[in-house]
């Protein structure tokens, strides 16, 4: 049976040495800055930083994976050159990308590293993930959380490269690299600045009654009441009235997080190389429980025993979560 | 969808009695004490802040007398305890039971989930509060573990007694 990787979140230097310490085969991060799709105040690494957390990694026998997975627009093009040609430098074991002109560049000037294909490019067809494998020699594509473990099987056989898909986490399932709803809210891109929902537009307003109101820009996003469990502040997990419903309804997605702990047999045997569990905004210790219990989940699997589930429900949004489309289609 | 809690439990606040703190003019020499020494021990949480090191929190925790008021400024640092009703002005505000807010700097809670259970209430400069709990989490070493450190074996004592308060009123890591 193949080994899956398993590829967890480092938002900080921290959090990097503690998802290596906690069993990850590999970790994910970024810079300070708008190259990569987790551009949030306070997180991130310095050039410094990624220097001392990839040998940190190596000595550990972990990889360190780039993200440089936002889009860059005409004239900033020099950021994200900047980014590949730092990591390459810093010895960085894959870049994960989503713009075709960074793939490019990244390709052409450092052949020899790996790229991955971000969520961001949103590729879940096997035309798509073959052009990318072409041109780019992409080598593992991180999967859209859209489909079904049939469908993952089916994908497995008709391209030419490892794939990769979400186990845990944020389960936000807008066509990502193309969702524009934090753009139209409050001017800046989630694709091109790296940022949905940007907390500096984020707002909560407590009444006396003790609900909670969210507000994005000058868009009312969901009213919690006294003691209702909430979620993160961004449009697509909003709560809405319209006069056609007479109770306010989540018009897109719900506040859950993805689990797929009981899936991942299935998963292992349809042949995906790699799991990923999101989250580089979360905490030291969100990162340690997680990569703790799907190592210890993962590894059971392929002693040939029931995985080992460790219960994470505390740290799922709104304290509900789901196996979204890998399961069915009508996750909803 | 398992959906496993619509609501969070409630449970009792934990007796903090025997924490209770000395007043509040005892209290102030000790926290200006403490943040300096965590300052100087972790400087580059400084630079994670970038411009909201000027920011001025107030950290609400619920269950104690007072609430706390932080300018995390190098150039000026300003951590002392507020009293009730009397808040000074601030750009952002972070409540939760104490308890929630020591796991926070012990790094053994997550932010997110304590926000999404509602066990933690932020208002005011979002970005200033999401930079501040990212500058903290960055520290390796539980900053509670410093803090108790400073003051030798009691410190450590009350530490151990505060983290198996916060196990028996139910850990939410």
């Amino acid at each position: 049976m193949k080994r899956p990787e398993l590829v967890c979140p480092a938002g900080t230097p921290a959090s990097l040495r503690t998802a290596v310490d906690a069993g990850a085969d590999a970790v994910y991060c970024g810079f300070q800055n708008a190259t990569n799709a987790r551009n949030f105040p306070g997180l991130n690494f310095t050039q410094r930083e990624l220097s001392v957390a990839v040998e940190y990694a190596h000595n550990a026998g972990a990889k360190v994976l780039l993200a440089v997975n936002t889009f860059p627009t005409a004239g900033r093009f020099d950021l994200w050159r900047e980014a590949i040609d730092l990591g390459a430098a810093l010895e960085v074991d894959a870049f994960i990308v989503a713009d075709i002109g960074v793939a490019a560049y990244a390709a052409e000037k450092w052949p020899e590293r790996r790229l991955h294909l971000s969520v961001q490019a949103a590729a879940s067809s096997p035309e798509a993930i073959g052009y990318y494998a072409r041109e780019f020699g992409v080598k593992r594509v991180v999967l859209p959380r859209i489909l079904t473990v049939p469908e993952i099987r089916a994908l497995a056989d008709a391209i030419p490269c490892e794939i990769e898909t979400f186990v845990f986490g944020n389960h936000g399932l807008m066509v990502e690299g193309r969702c524009s709803l934090t753009n139209y809210a409050t001017g800046i891109s989630t694709n091109m600045d790296g940022v949905c929902s940007p907390a500096a537009d984020v707002h909560y307003d407590r009444a006396d009654d003790g609900s909670i109101t969210t507000r994005l820009g000058t868009h009312t996003i969901d009213r919690f009441a006294a003691g209702e469990l909430a979620g993160y502040p961004t449009i697509c997990k909003g709560r809405y009235l319209t006069p056609a419903r007479g109770e306010p309804y989540y018009a897109f997605e719900e506040p859950v997080s993805l689990n797929l702990a009981a899936l991942l047999p299935d998963l292992i045997a349809v042949g995906v190389d790699a799991f990923k569990i999101e989250g580089r905004q979360r905490s030291r210790a969100y990162v340690k429980s997680v990569v703790e219990a799907f190592r210890t989940a993962i590894d059971s699997v392929l002693a040939g025993e029931p995985p080992q589930l460790a219960d994470l429900v505390s740290l799922t949004e709104g304290q509900k979560q789901t196996e979204g489309a890998f399961k069915t289609k009508k996750w909803r | 969808m398992q959906d496993l809690a619509r609501r969070r439990s409630v449970s009792s606040p934990p007796d903090l009695s025997r924490f209770l703190p000395p007043p509040l003019f005892v209290l102030q020499p000790l926290l200006g004490f403490v943040v300096r020494r965590v300052a100087q021990k972790h400087p580059a949480l400084f630079d994670r802040l970038g411009p909201h090191r000027r920011t001025r929190f107030v950290i609400d925790p619920r269950g104690l007398p007072f609430a706390l008021l932080l300018v995390p400024d190098p150039e000026a640092l300003e951590f002392r305890a507020v009293a009730r009703g009397r808040e000074p002005a601030s750009d952002a505000r972070i409540a939760g039971r104490f308890l929630d807010l020591l796991s926070l700097v012990d790094g053994a809670a997550d932010g997110d989930a304590l926000f999404f259970s509602r066990d933690l209430e932020i208002s005011g400069d979002t970005e200033a509060v999401v930079c501040l709990r990212n500058a903290l989490d960055d520290v390796e070493h539980s900053i509670a573990e410093d803090v108790a450190g400073l003051f030798g074996a009691p410190g450590r004592l009350a530490l151990d007694m505060l983290r198996r308060a916060r196990r028996d009123n139910g850990d939410r890591s």
